[in-house]
Parts: structure tokens; C-alpha cells; sequence
């Protein structure tokens, strides 16, 4: 009885996901006799093994939604779309309820009269006679010569297979080594074509038809399309290709994400369409196909495309600096839309707009070894390519030389390789940072063997291996590239992977064990970063890589140049004459119904003039300007001033010199003087004059810290910052670990020395314990 | 209470090692570098068409990382790994009752971290030395 309930669950739920598709496509062509009857025979089958297996629910659903049917295909009854809604429902319910059974989970039954009532459209109790029509074809499902397997045990049959192909290696290498008898050697290849055979045959058990993802997305797309009131014709092709059954569950989610998206963001409505001249009803094509080792989902819609003017905007709103994403190129431009936390519809929909984003659906694919290719065509429509390999377990490499070492690199993320000697090649150093050049792309690069410390710092490679790793492109540059090799990739010791930049071992034919390069940890652990300070990839320009303090410049009342630390800037505001009010010899503005100490380096203009508000906690002061120029990164290094004062230090922006404000002393000087007693103290654990004095303090400085390099007598630190040191702090101040090594810093509670956010949340989050 | 014990030699002292611990002895072939990895580890070597990552004993113990050519190793599966744990020499198999340390023993280094008693066999003592402790980068690794 427990086996027959297993097989009806199983079933059910099998043959209800096909149907869904079925349904949608009977509304279409209410005429189409073949798929009504598929439908009714579904709802019977349920019904009939209902009735045996006593499950008195299912039966009642079952038996309302035949009756329906049968109505329908007796010509009694038309099919509109309140009905086809209704069977959907019910269908739906089936569903639930199967599944509730399966995870022996009790399903409340509120409302199924209510689905029951709706199949007749008037929701009104309808005396339609029971006809029972006990000729339905039910013996004319094809008997199916299958079995049901678990998921872990086909696994099992996977992992014994790889470790055959390995004793089979080494079998043939044992062989190899000694003087070997022809027959042995026969007999072996014998074994090595049926271990290759066996190998590809237990693959396949894994795989699966992408149908089993495509299925749903009939249903998918029009109750989105419903709901955002859009027309939208669906195209599914390639439903027979094959694909690892992980691979499907893990593109399940993305696929249905990217849809949402391209219905809800990229379709325009229907009047809008035609104003665009473009048929009133949009159209998706969904599709799939094998190329190489690879399988490519292509997502193509006929709406707007990306409006790469709005994602910089938008980014731009959440506070990005607008110049970088300008210079970025095209292709660059489009994968903004992969940021976290993008979205660029402005008004959340239930659809597309709930949290979350692209860049969760390129996690998702990154973590598969796969990529996205975007290809937009502003007003007519965007092609999004999912490429993912045919399978997780065994994976296509290539195997390169780096300091007299083999390594191997996933084929996947590979996009070109190129000799360092070919035209339109060169590789360069751009402000300590080597770039190289590939017909007109620059690419930040990292040398292999320097980074792994098995050659000199300056070591040249001979080949470049461009790989994309997720965010951006990088060249990886190795001595040589010698193989291709189909690899069964394990995981290495802990101790291993904690270098940060290998994905796992393997043991290649040569039964010497290889790791794989990590291509994304190579590009971390060379700080290259594709998300923070440099979306510029490919044009990593020396000011922006290098660390510093993002300023604002601005041309001050007196006419100098002058920046202050963007941190302190909490926006710019235009301040009208009779908001100024001299009250006690100082200056204060009338803002948003409070008295705001007013700051000027020069004399006030007659009129109106912008004003800087500074916050800094709870105090907050405005800083009169002439005008706002820029938004930049400046130097660390700082020319001293003259005399202390309201002038931090000079730099040099471009040829100008801009001299950057302290905001320590504005709030000294101008905030009322009890507020600034409380800033809280930074203690830069490092001696005088260290990284931190020149790095930290006017970024801390102008979160509202004051910093200190050593305590004075009676001081008490609220926090204590250190960097590659993890001694204990004295007293009971808490202490802010930094470190040099990216790789350290993400297996620890440590923070890197350049992860300017990190650092300021972590003392606030101390700063928030203290308290 | 008598257990099983391995006796080797490792940095000129005497170890012992629960044979429970251990899944075999082995001679080490070629050993692959692992550039960037943790202190101590000197690389990956084949075994039986498995990888095994192997960890240097006597740096890993003595704060000293060995120079020469790594031949001999025990070998450990450590959850889900499989660790070879470099020897100078193996010397012995034999039932032995482990010993608490005497108070006021002080061990150096790593071998306080490592070591959980003695054993004696003639005149001479190894110290019982649990592999889990020494493998870097692991949940209960006493050494880094």
C-alpha cells in the first residue's frame, strides 16, 4: 500500500508539471481535442486512483474538475478563462495536497469548495449531471520500461565510476612502467574503452531534459504577464536537450528570475509597443542548445533592452561615483545590472522587484562554473545567454605550466588564450599594477608563478589566459599552455584551499595530483577587485586603484580649490539669503527648522549660496561653498600645511593642487563645543607616523572619530585598530583586527586594510557595544 | 588500559601514534607542491589513485620546517582527507598503556598542543601524539 502511494505521489506530481504547459496551451486553441483530452485523463487517472487508494479529497477535486470536462468535450460548455483559471487551481491544489502527503504534513482544505464552485463559472452550486464516461483511454498510456532511483545513489554510481577511471590510470601506468606483455596491454585496452563507455553511460544517468525546466515556464509566463496586464507570446525550443540534473535545479531559480525580468522590466505594455511600432503582444523566445561541452540557455525578448543611462543613474542614486561608471565601456556598462542589490525599476512590483537581484542569479551561475552574456539592442529587445558545462562532476580543463608546475584552469571561464608575443598583445604596468592589452581591451593581469611565489615578482609570462571571472574579465598570465584534460574534480584539505586559489585537486592521467586554479580567488588574492572602488575593469586607471580618500572638490568662496572627505558630506544644499542669521559673533543657517553653526573659508556672497552639510552623529554644521566640482579619489600622501589650521594638507588632483579641509577642525571650531567632547576615540595601534596615520585617520576622521596614535594620560580608546597584529587590546577597549592578506581576511573576523566599508562598520559596530 | 601503538621518530624524538589513527604506513613518491597553502603543508602526493595532502611533521611539531626529501608517512583520514604525516623513521608496533605526562614536564612549541601522555618501552619514552592536532587549518588543529 506504502509502495502504490509513493507511485501515485511520484506520478501525480510528474504528470501535473507536464500539464501545466498543456493548459495554457488548450485556453489558446479551446478547439484542440488531443490536449483537452490529456487534461481530462489526468483528472480521471487522479480521480480513479483516488477512489482506491481512499484518499477522499483528492477524488472530490478530481471528480469536480472531470465533470468540468467532460461538460467540454461533450460540447455542452465553451472554455473561457475564468474556467481555464479554475482548472488550473484545481490542478494546483492536486499538487499541494500531493506534496503535503509526501511530507506527511496535514493541508488545511479551506477554500476548495470555493475552487470547486468557480469551475462553473457562476460559483453557484450547478446540478451538472455526473456523467461518468468509464470509456476515457486510460489503458492507452504507453507502459514505460523505467525505474525510480534516488538522486544519492545514481551519485554513489558517479563516484565510484571516477574513482574506477583513477585505478584504471594507474593501472595503465603501472603497466607503462614495466616491460609489458602484449595480451596485458590489449586486455587493458580493453577495459580503458569499456571504463570509457560505462563512464558516459552513468553521465547520462545523471542527466536529464532541460524539458524538465522549460515545462513550467508556459504557466510561469502568463500568470506574470497576467498580472502585469501584458500580452506576451511565448517560443520554447530546444526542450530535448540534456543537461546534469544538478545543473537544472540550480538554473531553476535563474531562469525563472530572468523571465520575471525580461516580462516585467523589459516587455513594454501593449500601448507603448504599438506607439514603438512593435506588435501589441511581446514575444519571449526561450531556448536551449548544446554547443561544444556546454549548454546555452538563451532568454531573447523584443522589448526596450537595458537603458544603460538608467542603471548608471540608478547606481548613481545608491551613491556610486558617476564618472567611473561613464568611462566604463559598453559591455561593461550592461553588466551593471548584475550589482548587488540593482533593480532599475523605480517602483518595486511584485513581479521582479522584491530583493532579488541579477547579481543573485550570477552567484548562482558563477557557482556552476557557468556565465551570462548579455546583448542589448536599445529599443528592440535584449538576448541574455546562459552558458553552463554539460556536467558538474567531471570538468573540461586546461592544463598550463607556471614555475615549473602544472596547473589546471576551468575551461569554462576561459574566454581566449594569446600569445604574449601576437599582434595587438603588449602588456604594460599602469601605477604598479600590470595591465595587459588585447586588441584594444584592457585587462588588469595577475603572473601566475609571482603570485604563487614561484617566480620573481617581474617574471614574464609567455601565454595570457583571459578568464572571465564573474564581475569582469582578467588575464592570468602562465609560462605555457600544454593540454586539454577532462578532469574528476575533488575538493582539497582545508589547509589547501586556504591559499584562496584553488577550487580543488585532481588526479589526471599522469597520476601526479594537479589543483585547479580559482580563477576569481587569483583575482582577489592580486586585490584585484571588479566590485568596489574599480568597476572599471578595464580601465584601471592608477588614481582609482590606488587607495586614498574619496573627496569632494569644490571651488571654495575665496576661489582655491578645495576637497573635503566625502564620508563628512552629507549633502549639498542651496541656501537663500534670509536663511542666514548672525546670532552671539557666529554664523548659523536656518535649516529644516534648527540653527545649523555656519563654517566659511572667505567672505559670503550677497545672495544665495551652496552650502555643505557636514554631519557627523548628532552634530552637524554646513560649510559655505562658491561651487561643487567633482567627486574624486586623492592620494593618500598629503604636502603638510603650513600652519595647523582649517587646512589638512595640499595634494595633487590632475596638475591642480586642492587643499583638503579637516573636517576635524570645522567641528571643533564651529559645532557646539559639548558635541564634540563626545566623539568617540579611534587608537591607531601601530607607533608614529605608520600605514594608519596616513591611511585611516582622515577616512575615521571623517566618520566622526577622533584618532589617536598612542592614548594621553587619563584617555580611555574606544576602539583599538591594528594591522597584521592580533596582541590583545588593554583595558576594555575592543579591537579592530586589519590585515594586508585578502585571503586572511576572509577566513577570519579580520578585515582587509582596503575594505574601507568593512572597517567602518566594524568600529561602529564596536563603537555600538561600548555603548 | 592497552591500545595499539605506532612508534616513530620524528625531529630526533620518539612518537606514538594511536594505531586506531592510522590508516597505513607509506613510502612517499613525488610530492606536488601546493604554492600559497597553509605553514607546513609540503604538498600533494599519490596514493593508490588517491590524493593525500601531505603535512610536515616535524616543522608542524618544532616550529622548524624540515629541509630534506620526505620519504616515509603515515597516513591519516581526517574528516574526509586523507593526510600524510611525514616521518624520519618508523620504528615500532606495540601494545602499550599511554601515561598521563608527569606535572612539570613542560613541552615546546607545538608539542604541548599536540601531545596527550607518554608511553614507555625499555628505558626509552615516546610521547603520544594525536595527527588531528597537527593537520593546519582544521576544526581542533592546535598548530598553525
Amino acid at each position: 500500500m506504502d509502495d502504490l502511494l509513493q507511485e501515485f505521489i511520484a506520478e501525480t506530481r510528474e504528470t501535473a508539471e507536464a500539464l501545466a504547459g498543456e493548459i495554457v496551451a488548450w485556453e489558446a486553441a479551446p478547439g484542440d481535442r488531443g490536449r483537452l483530452d490529456g487534461i481530462f485523463r489526468f483528472v480521471h487517472t487522479v480521480k480513479g486512483s483516488c477512489g482506491f487508494l481512499d484518499l477522499p479529497r483528492l477524488e472530490r477535486l478530481a471528480h469536480a474538475a472531470e465533470d468540468t470536462l467532460a461538460a467540454v468535450r461533450d460540447g455542452r460548455r465553451v472554455p473561457d478563462r475564468a474556467m481555464v483559471d479554475a482548472v488550473l487551481a484545481i490542478v494546483d491544489r492536486i499538487t499541494e495536497i500531493v506534496d503535503a502527503m509526501e511530507r506527511g504534513t496535514p493541508l488545511d482544505d479551506g477554500g476548495e469548495d470555493l475552487l470547486i464552485a468557480a469551475l462553473d463559472g457562476s460559483a453557484a452550486p450547478q446540478a451538472v449531471e455526473s456523467l461518468v464516461t468509464p470509456a476515457s483511454p486510460v489503458a492507452a498510456r504507453a507502459p514505460m520500461r523505467s525505474v525510480r532511483l534516488g538522486v544519492d545513489l545514481l551519485d554513489r554510481m558517479m563516484s565510484g565510476m571516477s574513482d574506477m577511471v583513477l585505478a584504471r590510470n594507474e593501472l595503465a601506468r603501472r603497466l607503462r612502467a614495466g616491460d609489458v606483455d602484449p595480451s596485458a596491454e590489449a586486455a587493458l585496452e580493453r577495459l580503458s574503452a569499456t571504463v570509457a563507455e560505462m563512464r558516459e553511460t552513468v553521465t547520462r544517468t545523471r542527466m536529464q531534459k532541460i524539458d524538465a525546466l522549460f515545462s513550467a515556464l508556459p504557466r510561469l509566463v502568463r500568470d506574470t504577464a497576467a498580472s502585469v496586464g501584458k500580452r506576451i507570446v511565448l517560443d520554447i525550443e530546444g526542450s530535448d536537450v540534456e543537461l546534469d540534473r544538478e545543473m537544472i535545479e540550480v538554473m531553476r531559480d535563474p531562469l525563472v528570475h530572468i523571465i520575471r525580468n525580461s516580462i516585467d522590466h523589459g516587455i513594454e505594455d501593449g500601448t507603448a509597443r504599438l506607439a514603438a511600432g512593435k506588435p501589441e503582444a511581446g514575444r519571449l523566445t526561450v531556448s536551449a542548445r548544446q554547443a561544444g561541452n556546454q549548454i546555452v540557455v538563451e532568454v531573447v525578448d523584443d522589448g526596450r533592452g537595458i537603458d544603460t543611462d538608467r542603471v548608471i543613474a540608478k547606481l548613481v542614486a545608491n551613491g556610486r561615483d558617476e564618472r567611473s561608471l561613464r568611462q566604463l565601456p559598453e559591455r561593461e556598462k550592461l553588466a551593471l545590472i548584475f550589482e548587488p542589490g540593482f533593480s532599475t525599476k523605480d517602483d518595486v512590483t511584485a513581479i521582479s522587484g522584491r530583493g532579488v537581484g541579477m547579481d543573485v542569479v550570477r552567484a548562482a551561475i558563477d557557482g556552476i562554473g557557468g556565465r551570462i552574456e548579455l546583448d542589448s539592442t536599445p529599443g528592440r529587445g535584449l538576448r541574455l545567454a546562459i552558458h553552463v558545462p554539460l556536467t558538474l562532476s567531471i570538468l573540461s580543463t586546461i592544463v598550463v605550466a607556471v614555475g615549473g608546475q602544472r596547473l589546471a584552469i576551468p575551461r569554462g571561464v576561459i574566454e581566449e588564450i594569446v600569445s604574449v608575443r601576437a599582434a595587438g598583445v603588449s602588456v604594460d604596468t599602469l601605477g604598479g599594477q600590470p595591465v595587459a592589452m588585447v586588441r584594444g581591451r584592457r585587462l588588469p593581469m595577475v603572473t601566475l608563478s609571482s603570485l604563487l611565489g614561484l617566480a620573481p615578482a617581474d617574471a614574464a609570462p609567455n601565454m595570457l589566459v583571459i578568464a572571465n571571472v564573474g564581475p569582469g574579465a582578467l588575464v592570468i598570465g602562465v609560462d605555457d599552455v600544454l593540454d586539454h584534460e577532462e578532469l574528476v574534480i575533488k575538493p582539497a584539505a582545508p589547509a589547501v584551499m586556504s591559499a584562496g586559489v584553488y577550487a580543488g585537486q585532481a588526479l589526471p592521467d599522469s597520476g601526479r595530483p594537479m589543483l585547479l586554479v580559482d580563477c576569481a580567488g587569483v583575482a582577489h588574492r592580486a586585490n584585484i577587485s571588479f566590485r568596489r572602488e574599480a568597476p572599471v575593469a578595464t580601465d584601471t586607471d592608477a588614481e582609482q586603484a590606488a587607495p586614498g580618500i574619496e573627496v569632494l572638490t569644490f571651488h571654495d568662496l575665496d576661489g582655491v580649490l578645495r576637497a573635503l572627505p566625502l564620508a563628512a558630506v552629507d549633502r549639498i544644499e542651496t541656501i537663500a539669503a534670509h536663511q542666514l542669521h548672525r546670532a552671539g559673533g557666529r554664523l548659523r543657517l536656518h535649516l529644516d527648522g534648527v540653527l545649523v553653526p555656519l563654517a566659511a573659508l572667505g567672505d559670503l556672497p550677497g545672495g544665495s549660496f551652496a552650502a555643505l552639510r557636514l554631519r557627523d552623529g548628532t552634530t552637524e554644521i554646513a560649510y559655505a561653498i562658491g561651487e561643487a566640482s567633482d567627486i574624486v579619489r586623492l592620494p593618500a600622501e598629503l604636502a603638510a600645511p603650513a600652519a595647523p589650521g582649517a587646512i589638512a594638507g595640499v595634494a595633487l588632483y590632475g596638475d591642480e593642487p586642492v587643499e583638503l579641509v579637516d573636517p576635524l577642525w570645522l567641528f571643533a571650531g564651529h559645532a557646539d563645543v559639548a558635541a564634540a567632547e563626545h566623539k568617540p576615540l579611534a587608537l591607531l595601534d601601530e607607533g608614529e607616523g605608520g600605514w594608519m596615520a596616513i591611511f585611516l585617520a582622515p577616512m575615521l576622521r571623517g566618520a566622526g572619530w577622533r584618532v589617536a596614535a598612542r592614548l594621553s594620560e587619563g584617555e580611555q580608546a574606544d576602539v583599538v585598530i591594528r594591522l597584521d597584529d592580533d596582541a590583545p587590546a588593554a583595558g576594555d577597549a575592543a579591537v579592530v583586527r586589519l590585515v594586508t592578506d585578502p585571503a586572511a581576511a576572509r577566513r577570519g573576523d579580520a578585515i582587509h586594510r582596503y575594505d574601507r566599508a568593512g572597517l567602518l562598520a566594524a568600529v561602529g559596530a564596536r563603537l555600538e557595544q561600548r555603548r | 588500559m592497552s591500545e595499539l601503538f605506532l612508534v616513530a621518530e620524528v625531529a630526533g624524538q620518539s612518537i606514538a601514534v594511536a594505531s586506531r589513527s592510522v590508516e597505513s604506513v607509506v613510502d612517499l613518491g613525488e610530492v606536488t607542491p601546493t604554492p600559497l597553502a597553509a605553514r607546513h603543508v609540503l604538498g600533494l602526493a599519490t596514493l593508490r589513485s588517491r590524493i593525500v595532502t601531505v603535512i610536515d611533521t616535524a616543522g608542524t611539531l618544532t616550529g622548524t620546517p624540515s629541509t630534506g626529501r620526505p620519504r616515509r608517512a603515515i597516513v591519516s583520514a581526517i574528516e574526509g582527507h586523507h593526510y600524510a604525516f611525514v616521518v624520519d623513521a618508523l620504528d615500532d608496533v606495540a601494545m602499550f598503556a599511554a601515561q598521563p605526562l608527569e606535572s612539570g614536564v613542560a613541552l615546546a612549541g607545538a608539542w604541548a598542543g599536540a601531545t596527550s601522555g607518554l608511553v614507555e618501552q625499555g628505558g626509552t619514552s615516546a610521547l603520544v601524539v594525536d595527527l588531528s592536532a597537527l593537520v593546519p587549518g582544521i576544526q581542533g588543529s592546535r598548530v598553525n
